[in-house]
């Protein structure tokens, strides 16, 4: 049964390296901030749909202040 | 801080979503033909490029590898430069990524018709390919990876985060399942043996399904779907949460893929436990996609993008509960080698990936084309007809599934199993096959008409292929390798970069040295009475690998009564030792093999059945949906590679004598010699170079080495001579019939009946019979019996003078 043992040991060298890119990262602040990103992306400088996208901005800064 | 001007490339994306339509089209249209083939037999056309066997696992990597890899790269080339706000770290690598894949898979298509594959499902790429997929895979990493370090955004979306991910998990998991020893440029044989290849393969399989089909998926879905709506992901937080979660549980879950088979339980355990945990982090995903358009549902209503995101993540729920539960063992026990398995991969082949593919492309193309989407109308009629097509496909499936399962383990009040007849189980599915050919047709349809409208969107716009963009430099220029400064210098600090190039280089260094060792070592046989196979049965063997006759027959009896009554003794780990590829199978459209060379076994046909069987199945078992091998019976067998294939075998472990492999071709000529004499005794003239005769001697080889060990084979106790010469004066034939409608009719149907479908004992009126044509075999079964498979002894039970009759009458009747 040493193939489990292959693929056991390869598994957790995988996810000793995923563990180190974590702990990376939460170092480096990769998720500090866990909303801008989701709405940064939805603004692409040549996107023809810009004037919709100022729309939604201006929908959740307004909930933001709400929320506030 | 400075504005800084580049060039999105957008060439590449386009190329690689043409390649995504091309090859989608081509994957389901061969799926089409896989499964009229098993609805209406004739559609394997007798040619060997294009039986069953061959088909499928064409089908199952053209869907896996090019269809959905191609879909990857198109949303991954994408969105990672604009995620990033970089272009692609290199344009040679670009171009490297797309032309190799493609090469690959022209490549894979090619030697699959040619019956080049290794016969382990979803890894049945031969070793030189198996190296290109390496080299190309590293490239697209070194793009990914190289883009990521020159970004000029701070922040690494959790889409890329995805990417990052499948990209190291599947270069490991690629390599250790395809550490394989060549015999020659298109034939190797893999280091592993039996149980050890069984669970190398299905932790690489089902980590293919993990971080091929589905995270780097989840990473288009958070690109793809937050954009289609115009609004951000329900929780960023979550993206995050789900992900690490996901990507540390999915690699343990393996195992249940074996439930129930040679595994040591402690395994089978493991993979239930984290299968079962899978369904938080999964759920996690689902929930996200889907509560992303809170407060939009009335833009799905007129979108067909977003209608196709929604079932996409829809099916991906549906098939991630649907997995932990069929990795229950009480579950399993049922769907395992059942459709209930194909059903479960289409929900998630057929929504989750190829309706994000979908819907990614009609948004997509538009957006690179700068114009808008051909007709939305068609979009719509798309999503409508694929829909339809994943209900008629997956439906009669679960359907099938559950009618096959009860039928295989009901049992009579005698307790003798209610459908001994594997046939009949499998006859009764057909009216679902017929069904499923619907779905897929729909499913096809749709796809069609999105290629026609994209054709169309594709002709009224223009592409940009390097889109001018802007963004500030990051802070950090020391990201950035200075002048002067050696490669080593500068990876030494970067520690994310290093580890992930160390880990690469320890993964491939040490899996190509250690694991052979210790794979060598470990194939000390358990069972003294299980012997290598002789030079014939190993090239027999390799005809068995080559024809995928794994897609249709198992070759693991489970420990079930169901299963030890229909096929014989279950298998034990230890009878796999010499098998490279293990050949378990996963699905059981045919009976099990694993004893079908066992004599005194339920499952015994002797060699000239088999050889009329290759032939024409239809001929031996009526409705059979198996296909003809009329070129096993035409072609020689090549000897050109036994020796080498036996010192490979040396090389591997496999205990032959020293310098056998100089003796193998004599040895396998004395063997098939043998084998042909015994056709010719029972009227069937055939040379004994033919790949048949290889064939057969594997077939008869199976199960026989642990019957040994058990002592079940006995001496043929005292041989009875019997000199019969059929009577055939009228009244005693007649006489004979009443005989034969007295205690016949039951098990081996009406006189006359050449169809043995639903019966307990084998039709009597064709042309052949299983224990032999004379009239002195066909006597010895009547009055001896086949106490193994149900067949009384008659000459207890009738007077000699009855006996003489019926089998005069049946040897008598016009046929």
């Amino acid at each position: 049964m040493s193939a489990i043992f292959v693929a056991m040991g390869a598994s957790f060298f995988v996810a000793v390296i995923f563990l180190i890119l974590y702990l990376f990262s939460v170092k480096k602040g990769q998720f500090d901030d866990t909303y801008t990103p989701s709405v940064r992306i939805l603004f692409d400088e040549n996107d023809e749909i810009q004037t919709e996208n100022k729309q939604i901005e201006t929908n959740i800064n307004n909930s933001n202040e709400k929320q506030e | 801080m400075e504005q800084q001007t580049f060039y999105y490339d957008n060439k590449i994306v386009k190329l690689f979503a043409y390649a995504t339509i091309l090859w989608g089209v081509v994957g389901l249209l061969v799926g089409l033909i896989a499964a009229l083939q098993l609805a209406f037999p004739i559609f394997n056309f007798n040619l060997s490029y294009v039986t069953f066997g061959r088909i499928r696992p064409i089908h199952t990597n053209a869907i896996i590898f090019a269809f959905v890899g191609n879909a990857i790269f198109t949303g991954a080339y994408y969105s990672i430069q604009r995620l990033l706000k970089a272009r692609m770290f290199n344009d040679f690598l670009s171009k490297f990524n797309f032309w190799g894949w493609q090469f690959i898979i022209v490549s894979a298509a090619v030697t699959f018709a040619l019956g080049y594959t290794t016969g382990k499902e979803y890894a049945e790429l031969e070793w030189p390919i198996d190296l290109m997929v390496a080299l190309v895979w590293v490239a697209f990493g070194v793009n990914m990876i190289g883009t990521i370090i020159k970004r000029r955004e701070q922040h690494i979306y959790v889409a890329i985060w995805f990417y990052l991910a499948s990209f190291l998990a599947v270069a490991i998991l690629h390599v250790v399942n395809s550490i394989e020893i060549p015999v020659h440029f298109m034939k190797s044989y893999i280091v592993y043996a039996g149980v050890q290849d069984a669970v190398v393969q299905w932790w690489y399989g089902h980590n293919a399904v993990a971080f091929f089909l589905t995270t780097p998926y989840l990473g288009l879905m958070y690109y793809f779907l937050p954009k289609a709506a115009n609004r951000p992901v329900y929780s960023y937080r979550l993206s995050i949460v789900h992900f690490w979660a996901l990507i540390f549980i999915y690699m343990w879950a393996g195992p249940h893929h074996l439930l129930y088979q040679a595994l040591p339980d402690w395994a089978q355990s493991l993979g239930v436990t984290f299968s079962v945990m899978l369904i938080a982090p999964s759920w996690g995903g689902m929930v996200n996609g889907l509560m992303t358009l809170r407060g939009a549902w009335d833009k799905v209503r007129d979108s067909a993008i977003l209608k196709f995101m929604v079932v996409a993540v829809t099916g991906y729920g549906m098939s991630t509960f649907e997995g932990p539960l069929l990795s229950l063992k009480n579950v399993n026990a049922l769907s395992h080698f059942t459709d209930w398995t194909i059903a479960h991969v289409h929900i998630g082949g057929l929504a989750w990936n190829g309706f994000l593919a979908f819907g990614m492309l009609y948004w997509l193309i538009p957006k690179l084309f700068r114009t808008k989407l051909y007709s939305d109308k068609q979009a719509n009629i798309h999503f409508w007809l694929g829909t339809l097509g994943i209900l008629f496909y997956a439906v009669p499936l679960y359907w099938a599934a559950f009618t096959q399962t009860l039928m295989w383990k009901e049992f009579t009040a005698e307790g003798i199993l209610a459908y001994p007849n594997f046939m009949e189980t499998v006859t009764q599915l057909i009216p679902m096959y017929i069904t499923r050919v619907l779905g897929g047709t729909l499913y096809f349809t749709g796809a069609i008409l999105m290629v026609y409208n994209l054709i169309k969107t594709i002709q009224s716009g223009s592409i940009e292929e390097n889109e001018e963009a802007h963004a500030p430099a990051l802070a950090e220029t020391s990201k950035l390798r200075l002048a002067g400064e050696t490669i080593h210098r500068w990876l030494e600090r970067k520690p994310v970069q290093f580890t992930i190039w160390i880990a690469i280089a320890v993964i491939v260094g040490g899996a190509v040295e250690i694991i052979p060792m210790m794979m060598i070592k470990s194939n000390v046989p358990t069972i003294e009475s299980v012997k290598p196979y002789t030079p014939l049965e190993l090239e027999g063997r390799d005809i068995y690998v080559r024809e995928g006759c794994y897609t249709c027959h198992s070759q693991m009896v489970r420990p079930f009564r169901s299963e030890t009554e229909r096929y014989g003794e279950y298998s034990k780990v230890g009878e796999f030792v010499y098998d490279h590829p293990y050949q378990w199978g996963s699905r059981r459209m045919g009976p099990d093999l694993a004893r079908s060379g066992v004599v005194t076994g339920k499952m015994y046909k002797t060699d000239s059945w088999h050889f009329n069987h290759m032939l024409d199945p239809r001929k031996m078992v009526k409705n059979s949906m198996m296909p003809a091998y009329p070129w096993l019976i035409k072609d020689d067998l090549s000897t050109d590679y036994t020796a080498k294939k036996i010192s490979v075998m040396q090389t591997l472990g496999v205990p032959y004598p020293e310098g056998y492999a100089e003796k193998a071709v004599d040895d396998l000529k004395k063997q098939a010699e043998t084998i042909a004499a015994g056709l010719k005794a029972n009227g069937i003239d055939v040379s004994p170079s033919k790949e048949i005769i290889a064939l057969i001697a594997y077939i008869q080889r199976l199960g026989v080495d642990i019957t040994k060990q058990a002592g079940e084979v006995k001496a043929e106790t005292e041989e009875v001579v019997i000199d019969f010469t059929p009577l055939t004066d009228a009244e005693s034939v007649t006489a004979g019939e009443a005989v034969y409608v007295k205690n016949c009719v039951a098990c081996h149907g009406a006189a006359g009946n050449i169809d043995g479908t639903g019966l307990v004992g084998p039709a009597l009126f064709d042309t052949i019979y299983i224990h032999g044509n004379t009239p002195n075999d066909v006597f010895k079964v009547t009055s001896e019996g086949v106490p193994a498979k149900g067949m009384q002894a008659w000459k207890h039970l009738l007077p000699k003078k009855e006996l003489d009759q019926v089998v005069s009458f049946v040897l008598n009747y016009k046929k």
